[in-house]
């Protein structure tokens, strides 16, 4: 047990705990209003949402998660990097015309915005139902941080004990965010950001010093792993699923509900827009973070005795907090510690409020009581976020870790089938609504029957012609998705003439 | 600035640009020239980000309306 790192994080953990509930008065709001408990008022400035959206996006996971698959498969894990380049240009052209639209509509999901526009409560709900089902496990990989940080803290036991911290902390979250909604994520993600730069600034400027510069430090990775192999004949090889891997990422990226749950919390088209330009800041943390999978590497970590069990335990999961514990003194490694496990919170709070907002707008208002009183639909959203969160908690406690991490990859393929309705659907009307579920249907069953045949793995091996073309599923999908919504648009408008739905935009409410 | 209000600005073709180029692999998939130690491979493409951020900032300053 690691005592001074351990008190250092309990203390950190126990300042965020206060300020989650604390939240609930910040910007002051009826916390009785879906709009106020799940988008905290639709507020945030340009760098309240800096904080809000960088903390949601870039999650503790991905920064344990990336530095790990560069130490054990090499330069493919760079790939997060041109995804987090990709995103940004979409962040700033179509998600500001849809934080316009919702704000002007009142929109709090991106299935009220495709009731709104195409009128089908059909094509919402498919859009409501992938929602919740990608979010869930997502959520349920935010606690994969967490338990490996306490493992490395050296927090164990055996049976309930041994899942005990795991359990408090998620209680902890799960009442703020009942209590707060979308406040208390926004405040500690403000403490969860400054720890994460300290550490990743530390590591990227002392661990390389400490093992004699870049140079060595590459010197020391075997060359299969330094570069993408050059594809051979009649394939694009890792190229290809490289690129697509980026592509593939950076279009579903926003679609999840817990992004933009984040965006429509802003309270300009403005601060989207600058927030596009500024929020690259944590691309580069993210890009320099995966290096230090190579670090690893270098420092010799794998095949130090003391680390042995962390690596049996948590696989290559382990990499980053056996690299911290192995290069820093104790107090900074909790430091660092708290940064990735409340890094964990705040993305699990925001996806368990943006599932909320999805069930509670989308499901119970559509389907149940038609007619709720504000107060009851922000209750409904409360008691929603409590069975996400410890559906979730549940799910890691009794299932293996490796399922929720597949779940994950199906929730990637199966979130960018909303692309066509929501961000095409943001600018164009033409599509027809059941052509849309239609594409959406052939996009989410093609993409669940390659990720099995491919045993689980993000890339499917696409052979056309004698020539092999390895790309992330969900990209390949997403492609007959649409390929099937604008076969079928016209077939389902000459069918359905007189069953067109009325779009309640109009143009102007795209713009400022 | 008829333009921008009708949604689509020339500016935006930067975008295509910068994405089109982190998207060929092929063309930075090398270790020379290194930096610091550093393999081109990855250097270019953080370089990329900063880059692309830039771009980002000139199209907000240059579209805002």
């Amino acid at each position: 047990m690691n005592w001074v790192a351990l008190w250092v994080f309990a203390l950190l953990f126990g300042f965020i705990t206060w300020l989650g509930f604390a939240a609930a008065r910040w910007r002051k709001g009826d916390l009785d209003q879906l709009h106020e408990w799940g988008l905290g008022g639709r507020r945030f400035g340009t760098m309240v949402t800096w904080f809000l959206v960088g903390g949601d996006l870039y999650t503790a996971y991905t920064f344990i998660a990336v530095p790990a698959l560069a130490f054990g498969a090499g330069a493919i894990a760079f790939f997060a990097v041109p995804y987090t380049i990709v995103i940004y240009p979409l962040l700033f052209l179509v998600f500001r015309r849809l934080w316009h639209v919702c704000h002007k509509h009142g929109y709090i999901t991106a299935a009220d915005f495709v009731r709104g526009r195409f009128g089908n409560r059909w094509l919402a709900l498919a859009v409501t139902v992938t929602g919740i089902v990608a979010t869930m496990p997502y959520i349920a990989l935010q606690l994969v941080g967490i338990q490996v940080v306490l493992g490395a803290l050296g927090v164990s036991g055996s049976g309930f004990a041994a899942d005990l911290p795991l359990i408090i902390a998620f209680m902890v979250l799960a009442a703020f965010t009942y209590s707060s909604g979308l406040r208390a994520p926004a405040s500690i993600a403000i403490v969860k950001d400054v720890l994460i730069y300290i550490t990743a600034f530390a590591v990227i400027i002392v661990i390389p010093v400490q093992l004699g510069g870049f140079g060595k430090i590459f010197s020391a990775v075997p060359a299969q792993k330094l570069l993408l192999a050059v594809p051979g004949p009649h394939t694009t090889g890792a190229y290809s699923a490289y690129a697509t891997l980026a592509l593939g990422s950076a279009l579903a990226l926003f679609l999840y509900p817990h992004s933009l749950t984040a965006i429509l919390s802003a309270n300009s088209g403005r601060a989207i827009r600058r927030n596009a330009a500024m929020l690259p800041g944590y691309s580069l943390m993210l890009g320099l973070l995966a290096l230090v999978g190579f670090f690893v590497i270098a420092a010799g970590i794998a095949g130090l005795p003391e680390y042995a069990q962390g690596f049996k335990q948590f696989g290559n999961n382990f990499a980053v907090p056996a690299l911290l514990l192995h290069s820093f003194p104790s107090w900074f490694v909790g430091i660092a510690f708290a940064a990735i496990g409340i890094g964990a919170l705040v993305p699990a709070a925001i996806m368990s409020i943006a599932a909320a907002n999805l069930y509670s707008r989308n499901i119970h208002r559509e389907f149940i009581n038609k007619n709720p009183t504000d107060k009851q639909e922000a209750q409904v959203a409360k008691w929603a976020s409590l069975i996400v969160k410890f559906g979730a908690l549940a799910f890691i406690l009794l299932v293996p870790t490796q399922y929720a991490i597949q779940l994950q990859l199906l929730g990637g393929i199966w979130i960018v089938q909303t692309l066509p309705a929501v961000m095409l659907g943001a600018y164009t009307r033409w599509f027809n609504d059941w052509a849309l579920l239609l594409g959406w249907a052939a996009g989410t069953i093609a993409g669940t029957a390659m990720a099995v045949a491919t045993k689980l793995t993000p890339t499917f091996p696409l052979a056309l012609g004698g020539y092999t073309f390895p790309g992330y599923t969900a990209f390949f999908t997403v492609l007959l998705n649409l390929a099937v919504a604008v076969a079928l648009t016209p077939v389902c408008d000459a069918m359905l003439t007189r069953r067109t739905a009325r779009d309640e935009t109009v143009p102007a409410d795209y713009r400022p | 600035m008829r333009a921008v209000r009708r949604g689509w600005s020339w500016w935006y073709l930067l975008f295509i640009a910068e994405s089109g180029v982190i998207l060929w692999p092929p063309f930075y998939n090398r270790i020379e020239p290194t930096w610091m130690g550093i393999p081109f491979f990855y250097w270019f493409q953080l370089l990329w980000v900063i880059v692309a951020a830039a771009v980002t900032a000139l199209v907000y300053f240059a579209t805002d309306e």
